[in-house]
């Protein structure tokens, strides 16, 4: 095995264009539970701490881009405000000690149904995108298309995550996440869901329950005509009961979980529809706080 | 592969070290600190905790060729030079907060960490502080009650001061 420590990005870059194989590693806290169980030994081993900008981000007020290993620690304390979703499931991620290390950058290049971080990037929006970049230049991913199948990702053999590009929310955003204690859990399931009030749609995003973090496309569809239809927008009235519940089992069938050791496929759609019924109602209320604040 | 950093504040050097080797692996077996328990090695239990560049991380989740020319301290470096305790250490044995010892080391640096930042932690924020160190001896209530204890004191050292 090689270990591989590039300097610059452009080494970085290079190095991954030679060694196609070699495994990029950041925090670690994934790459390292496989190397000291010997799940997996790659080729090559590449080192991407030394590459400040990569724990950097910058932000022009419309859209955050996220440098692929600033740490959940320093999402939490920095970025709560333009970007609350990632935020709260950033805030789910492991331990402190965890929080410290792990990136977005890692659960991307991981691309495990369980990252925390997927269900609040889809409900973050369609205008989600990870910056791929290798020798042959840079490219935009959305996210729509990043996820391929379990542990798979839309990144080329040469690619790196340079970082992700996400819209500062305009609305409330919510994450959340099943587990059997508040800490050190891998998701049963997780819900994100995000208001968008300035192009009038939803975002929503589920993990842990099917072969890729996918969106709930109908119950976005659903819930963004009722609020148009009913100028609920503008109202700021209640959805009532029928809206919240006939969203929540939409979001329970857009998912296709299984029975592992970590929960059923019937607990998860069940976990699911609570998940959607909550988030929604949380992020509703404050939205209704908005508005009236505002008027 | 050689990897040079520096430990406790003393320069320290290993070699042959296999690329996929961990720092906690390098610090216990290849530079004489034992201190960081190898418990886990998947960032469960936090017993491997120590300070990287300042910053309390797992050591079995780091790669030992990560570390090269940075700064690691490990419970070994929270004690004086003469071997006296510290502030965090001499709290958990006067609250009893010791029974088998394996979670110690890295509660100490997480503990020394959570001082550091905010020298009077709520129980909420102990607890939230303490979420990735697990112990499977003392239920946790005599570790609050070191955890306390530390904070008084490192509060009344200020105050003297």
């Amino acid at each position: 095995m090689e270990f591989l420590r590039p300097a610059t990005w452009d080494e970085a870059l290079a190095a991954k264009a030679e060694h196609p194989t070699a495994l990029p590693i950041s925090g670690g806290t994934d790459v390292m539970v496989e190397m000291n169980f010997d799940v997996h030994r790659p080729s090559a081993i590449l080192d991407l701490n030394r590459i400040t900008e990569l724990a950097e981000w910058s932000g022009d007020g419309e859209t955050v881009r996220l440098g692929a290993a600033v740490p959940y620690a320093r999402i939490i304390e920095e970025l709560s405000g333009p970007l609350p979703g990632l935020a709260l499931a950033a805030h789910t991620v492991g331990s402190p000690q965890i929080r410290n290390r792990g990136s977005v950058g890692g659960n991307l290049g991981a691309a495990s149904p369980a990252g925390d971080s997927h269900p609040a990037l889809l409900a973050a929006g369609r205008d989600v995108f990870v910056e791929a970049e290798s020798v042959r230049g840079s490219r935009l991913i959305p996210i729509d298309e990043f996820y391929l199948g379990v542990k798979r990702n839309g990144l080329e053999p040469d690619e790196l995550i340079r970082a992700v590009r996400i819209p500062v929310a305009d609305g409330p955003q919510q994450f959340s996440k099943i587990g059997t204690r508040n800490a050190m859990v891998i998701a049963v399931c997780a819900f994100g869901f995000a208001l968008h009030p300035k192009d009038g749609t939803v975002g929503t995003g589920i993990g842990s329950a099917a072969p890729t973090p996918r969106r709930a496309v109908e119950a976005e569809e659903y819930l963004r005509g009722v609020l148009a239809e009913r100028g609920l927008w503008e109202s700021g009235e209640l959805l009532g009961p029928e809206v919240v519940r006939r969203f929540g089992e939409l979001v329970k069938a857009a998912a296709s979980p299984i029975d592992d050791v970590r929960g059923t496929a019937a607990y998860r759609r069940h976990a699911l529809a609570v998940m959607a019924r909550r988030t929604l109602t949380w992020c509703w209320n404050d939205y209704r706080k908005q508005i009236r604040s505002a008027a | 592969m050689r990897v040079t950093f520096s430990a406790n504040g003393k320069p320290v050097e290993a070699d042959d070290v296999w690329e996929g080797e961990s720092l906690l692996y390098v610090l216990r077996e290849r530079v004489g600190l034992p201190g960081s328990k190898n418990a886990c090695e998947q960032g469960e239990c936090g017993s491997c905790t120590v300070y990287l560049d300042g910053v309390p991380v797992c050591s079995c989740l780091v790669a030992a060729g990560q570390v090269q020319g940075r700064e690691v301290r490990t419970v070994e470096g929270l004690g004086g030079e003469d071997g006296e305790l510290g502030l965090v250490q001499q709290a958990f044995v006067d609250a009893g907060a010791v029974q088998c010892g394996f979670c110690t080391p890295g509660l100490l640096v997480q503990t020394d960490a959570l001082l550091a930042s905010d020298p009077q932690p709520s129980d909420t924020d102990i607890r939230e502080a303490l979420s990735g160190n697990l112990c499977r001896c003392t239920g946790y209530e005599k570790i609050m009650d070191a955890v306390r204890l530390a904070s008084a004191r490192t509060c009344s050292a200020e105050v003297r001061k």
